[in-house]
């Protein structure tokens, strides 16, 4: 595949842009989350009185300036019906982060060497949905021409390419909850062995909607004990959780190899310095004994990165407040870490946001680096009890200035689909 | 302008976001108004929804204009 050979090449993070419960901007969004708020709420985008699960996190409504959404500000009301919700907050996602990292090439050359690869769990559900319904209805001639163009996930890619005029790869990650990081490391590997110079990565998604919330209450995922406390439903590792909290949103950024960016004097925010994926080969939903399959994925991301455990100083965690899933990670931390978990940092920012599932990936790795440049580990709301204690600092309830040089991402998807990624602070 | 033509109007400035002051009789969906191919399929099933009629796929490819579309429909509604 090689015949010329070839060595990998550096890959730096030059752009970064957010769409979440906690609202709109990079900037505003980990403010809110360093002060501790939550974005999760009472969903009041549909009649939620059938469904056990009545919470969400869920895009803020309002206007750009104040950090919240209003479509029409981003995207033309003529376009609009042409993208189902998810690909809206991934273009939304793509204009910040495009235009953090200053990079707008001018000749083909350019345009060609940069590359799109924005994924999602489940796509344009909500605009499937509705389809469906004139289907059942026998109107299947009022089925919109832009109904597929508009559910498929690779249309986000699609998209944002045809927005800016980057013709280099254009791909698309779907492994569920696992979907930001896949999409982030894929991207970072097309960069280091050669098919582009730049790559827009990420995960976008909006499931939250009557199926959406419908399918993962009848799998009995989310929690129902909190509806009247919306902000304490998320609660990874405290004996009190019940199950996650749906959220919608999208992560997005700008990878580029660390040359060109010194070159061009792009800021760079961090490097990309290791990546490890694996399967379960276990179970639909439910992770492996003592996640053995995260074990796995973490100990290949270090070795790719070249890093010992007791070099990594904080762990974004996959952390969704399920019962199960959140102490096998943790098992899992604790044995690849083992003495070295003492200095390490561990936390949970499914706590203020929810589990942005396809998205939940990549505004996880924006978390962390942002950990890394301000060297501060970000809190895992809601944490008043563990349901076990641990060596590891789960960063309960405040966030903690702490030394954080590199800093590791995990998610995890069903169908027992791992990935971790690693960062370093920039070079 | 008749009804027809006033509301035949009003769904091309919707669904193509143009300037009410470019949908003349003459201008084309494609050429003048910035439609592609397939929002004027959407636009042919929006005029369907709001004037109650049918228009087959084999006279659709001949609404080229604003002033085919209003033509057609009047033609339909026997206007």
């Amino acid at each position: 595949m090689f015949q010329n050979g070839f060595s990998p090449r550096r890959v730096v993070v030059t752009g970064m842009g957010i769409a979440c419960p906690l609202g709109l901007g990079v900037e505003h969004v980990w403010k809110r989350m360093l002060a501790g708020e939550s974005g999760i709420g009472a969903i009041q985008s549909f009649d939620t009185s059938t469904l056990p699960a009545k919470i969400a996190g869920q895009v803020p409504a309002g206007t750009r300036a104040d950090g919240a959404l209003d479509i029409s500000e981003w995207i033309p009301v003529k376009d609009q019906k042409k993208m189902d919700r998810f690909i809206q907050l991934a273009l939304v996602a793509a204009e910040e982060a495009v235009a953090d990292s200053g990079w707008a090439p001018q000749d083909e050359e350019g345009r060609c060497r940069t590359g799109v690869m924005i994924g999602s769990g489940i796509g344009g559900l909500e605009t499937i949905d509705e389809a469906s319904r004139l289907a059942v209805q026998g109107k299947t001639k009022r089925i919109s021409p832009f109904f597929i163009p508009s559910a498929l996930i690779n249309l986000a890619s699609g998209q944002v390419s045809i927005k800016y005029g980057f013709k280099g790869p254009n791909h698309s990650v779907v492994t569920a909850c696992a979907t930001g990081v896949h999409a982030l490391g894929d991207a970072a590997r097309l960069i280091a062995l050669g098919d582009a110079d730049v790559m827009v990565a990420g995960g976008a998604e909006a499931a939250v909607c009557e199926l959406g919330v419908a399918g993962f209450c009848a799998a009995r995922a989310l929690s129902t004990g909190f509806n009247d406390t919306p902000q304490q439903a998320s609660r990874p590792w405290d004996e009190g959780r019940d199950g996650f909290v749906m959220g919608e949103g999208a992560g997005v950024v700008v990878l580029e190899e660390y040359e060109q960016a010194k070159r061009r004097g792009a800021k760079i925010y961090a490097e990309v310095i290791g990546y490890g994926m694996s399967g379960d080969a276990y179970h639909i939903t439910a992770p492996a004994e003592g996640h053995e399959g995260a074990f796995r994925a973490m100990t290949a991301a270090l070795r790719s990165a070249g890093v010992t455990p007791e070099q990594v100083q904080y762990v974004n965690a996959h952390g969704t407040s399920t019962p199960l899933g959140d102490d096998l990670e943790l098992e899992a931390v604790e044995r690849l870490w083992g003495e070295a978990g003492k200095g390490l940092a561990m936390s949970s920012t499914k706590s203020a946001i929810g589990h942005l599932l396809g998205a939940a990936g990549a505004v996880e790795g924006i978390f962390s680096v942002l950990a890394i440049r301000d060297k501060v580990a970000p809190p895992t709301l809601n944490l008043e009890k563990p349901s076990r204690e641990s060596i590891i600092d789960r960063v309960a309830l405040q966030a903690q200035p702490r030394k954080i040089d590199v800093a590791l991402s995990n998610s995890f998807g069903f169908g027992g689909t791992n990935a971790s990624i690693v960062f370093r602070a920039a070079p | 302008m008749s009804d027809t033509a006033e509301k035949v109007k009003k769904i091309v400035v919707e669904h193509l976001g143009v300037e009410e002051a470019k949908v003349t009789p003459e201008a084309s969906f494609i050429d003048d108004l910035g439609a592609d191919s397939l929002d004027t399929v959407e636009l042919v099933m929006a005029f369907e929804e709001a004037f109650g009629v049918e228009i087959p796929d084999d006279a659709a490819e001949k609404i080229t204009t604003v002033k085919d579309a209003i033509e057609y429909i009047e033609k339909q509604k026997g206007e």
